[in-house]
């Protein structure tokens, strides 16, 4: 050090032996005080409350529609529109001369397969991109074009080139998720604040060390919304390939084109049902309660309900 | 009370405080200049920085926008390389605490700990036990299981600061870490900080552009300059510990070096 020191002779500062601040515990207690007066007090309501809050709404918008459907039927707005009664009819009936299930089953199978394909192309893909940038620049808009796509638009494509077939189904799934996840996924990489990057590698976490332990679970709701979309997208785009390819196969998508072609209101109805029952079941046991789940261990959502 | 140690404004290499003793240091910068951008258009961030900070010492960064602090901190912290000069942390990687507490969200409190333990080797039986035991250290005894949202700003930031000394360095950097924080609580961090640092004998590095923050906590202040960031001076602060913010001694020398940091504003408006 300079020769700076003059006559200050009670100073204490220095690399040496330091007096510690007083008050420590004084501090501790301030502390605390204060702590308990901002820390935020949340107290969830009961089990039930929270479940019959969760069931209430959509059962209530149910019984709005049927009870609106029942209504127009019984005022005989429309000659096409067949009874509640009649589509329930329907359903039952194809329950018991068991071509329900086989429909259900296979547009599930399907469904998950094409899903699940998705997945292991389009995170690797998305996650490549992010990695990538001349990839991204060639292949990002190319992506988000495809996606922007109806399956509608592709399924003559896959048809011509796959024959009427099950590969011909799966194409235009594929083409239906595989861009939406890897879109999604590129965009939940972007959106980690780089803070926590930085904050990793000043912690030495850099690399793969940094990926599992910072980018990933940084990304992970980015990662759920991306997944839940390729689902929808999917879903939707199988139920189109359905609809138009005549595959060997049952499924919902064929129920629907059999009521078309026979001219019955009551089975198209029915098939529709069906489609919006996945979709609702789907959401609201797989997606909705992850995401609600990843969202709330970091306060994104609110923790009331 | 204080000494000011060198004056001239644009001074390369100013400090010397280790150039001229040789002996050990926790931290040196040896006419280190930082450019950002393309060659063309580049743009200098630092100017010739010269700084020793000895082990032990808690020495406070003071300096407007645009003096390159942050930059500063993250070449010590290893993040960044300078264009030129050397810069030197003999006893490894430093531990970095940001103005926003960086804590991972997806963890609790207790785990955010236990994940700077892991990455600094220590074995999985001991670290439930250190970790409990830094939270304890930051007056947070029953902080393990709560996630960071349940935490307030100033329990987020002492979660921070057992986190950045989970990660087992002597030297922690501090960028402007209390400035999101309100009086009171920033108040009760200062008299937390000096605590860990001098029962720990850590030594710090610490940003800040509040004068009265910087010489509440510092054995000794540095004012840089700004657009490039020069060391422009420098102040020995002998105010003995423990300190309140609002002493006198405090506040008079607070005064006399917000005077030469507006002196080095208004230089820069000159220009």
């Amino acid at each position: 050090m300079p020769a700076t020191d003059t006559e200050d002779s009670r100073r204490t500062s220095g690399p040496g032996p330091r007096r510690p601040e007083t008050g420590t515990d004084g501090s501790g207690e301030v502390a605390s005080g204060l702590d308990a007066l901002e820390s935020a007090d949340s107290t969830p309501g009961t089990a039930s409350r929270r479940l019959l809050a969760k069931v209430a709404s959509p059962l209530a918008a149910l019984a709005l529609v049927l009870a609106l459907w029942q209504t127009a039927y019984a005022l005989d707005w429309s000659e096409t529109l067949p009874s509640p009664a009649a589509v329930r009819g329907e359903l039952t009936g194809a329950w018991s001369d068991g071509t329900l299930l086989p429909a259900l089953g296979h547009s599930l199978l399907r469904c998950l397969a094409g899903f699940a394909a998705s997945v292991a192309i389009g995170v690797p893909l998305g996650l490549l991109l992010t990695r990538l940038a001349p990839l991204r620049t060639v292949l990002g808009p190319i992506l988000s074009a495809v996606q922007s796509l109806p399956a509608a638009a592709l399924v003559p494509v896959a048809v011509i080139a796959l024959g009427n077939s099950e590969g011909a189904v799966y194409a235009v799934v594929l083409l239906g998720a595989v861009p939406s996840i890897a879109v999604g996924v590129t965009a939940a990489v972007d959106q980690v604040p780089p803070l926590l990057l930085r904050a990793g590698r000043s912690m030495g976490a850099g690399g793969l060390n940094g990926a599992v332990h910072v980018l990933v679970p940084a990304a992970l709701p980015g990662f759920v919304s991306a997944l839940r979309q390729g689902w929808t997208f999917g879903w939707r785009a199988l139920m189109t390939a359905e609809l138009i390819t005549a595959t060997p196969l049952p499924g919902i998508g064929r129920m629907l084109d059999e009521g078309r072609q026979g001219g019955e209101m009551s089975l198209v109805l029915a098939s529709v049902m069906l489609i919006l029952a996945v979709g609702v079941v789907v959401e609201s046991l797989l997606f909705s309660p992850v995401e609600r789940r990843v969202l709330r261990s970091r306060g994104l959502a609110s923790t009331g309900r | 009370m204080s000494t000011e140690l060198a004056t001239p404004a644009p001074a390369p290499s100013v400090t010397g405080s280790g150039a001229e003793r040789p002996g050990p240091y926790a931290v040196r910068l040896d006419h280190v200049s930082k450019f950002f951008g393309p060659p063309r258009a580049r743009q200098q961030v630092l100017d010739d920085i010269g700084l020793t900070v000895a082990p032990g010492e808690f020495v406070c960064l003071l300096g407007a926008s645009g003096c390159g602090k942050s930059t500063l901190l993250n070449l010590v912290a290893g993040l960044d390389r300078p264009t030129s000069g050397e810069v030197r942390v003999p006893h490894g990687r430093p531990a970095l605490m940001f103005q926003d507490h960086a804590l991972f969200p997806w963890l609790s409190a207790g785990r955010n700990v236990e994940l700077a333990l892991k990455l600094a080797g220590v074995s999985r039986a001991e670290r439930r036990e250190r970790a409990e035991e830094l939270l304890r250290l930051v007056h947070l005894p029953d902080a393990y299981g709560k996630r960071v949202h349940q935490l307030s700003g100033g329990m987020r930031q002492r979660v921070a600061l057992a986190r950045s000394l989970a990660q087992g360095s002597r030297v922690l950097l501090m960028d402007e870490p209390f400035a999101a924080l309100d009086a009171i609580t920033r108040d009760l961090l200062h008299e937390e900080l000096t605590r860990v640092w001098s029962e720990r004998r850590l030594t710090v590095l610490f940003v800040t552009h509040n004068v009265r923050e910087a010489v509440r906590l510092g054995q000794r202040v540095v004012l840089l300059s700004s657009r490039p960031g020069r060391v422009a001076r420098e102040w020995r602060v002998d105010i003995p510990y423990p300190r309140r913010i609002e002493d006198t001694e405090v506040t008079s020398l607070a005064r006399e070096i917000t005077g030469h940091l507006h002196e080095e504003i208004v230089r820069h408006a000159r220009h």
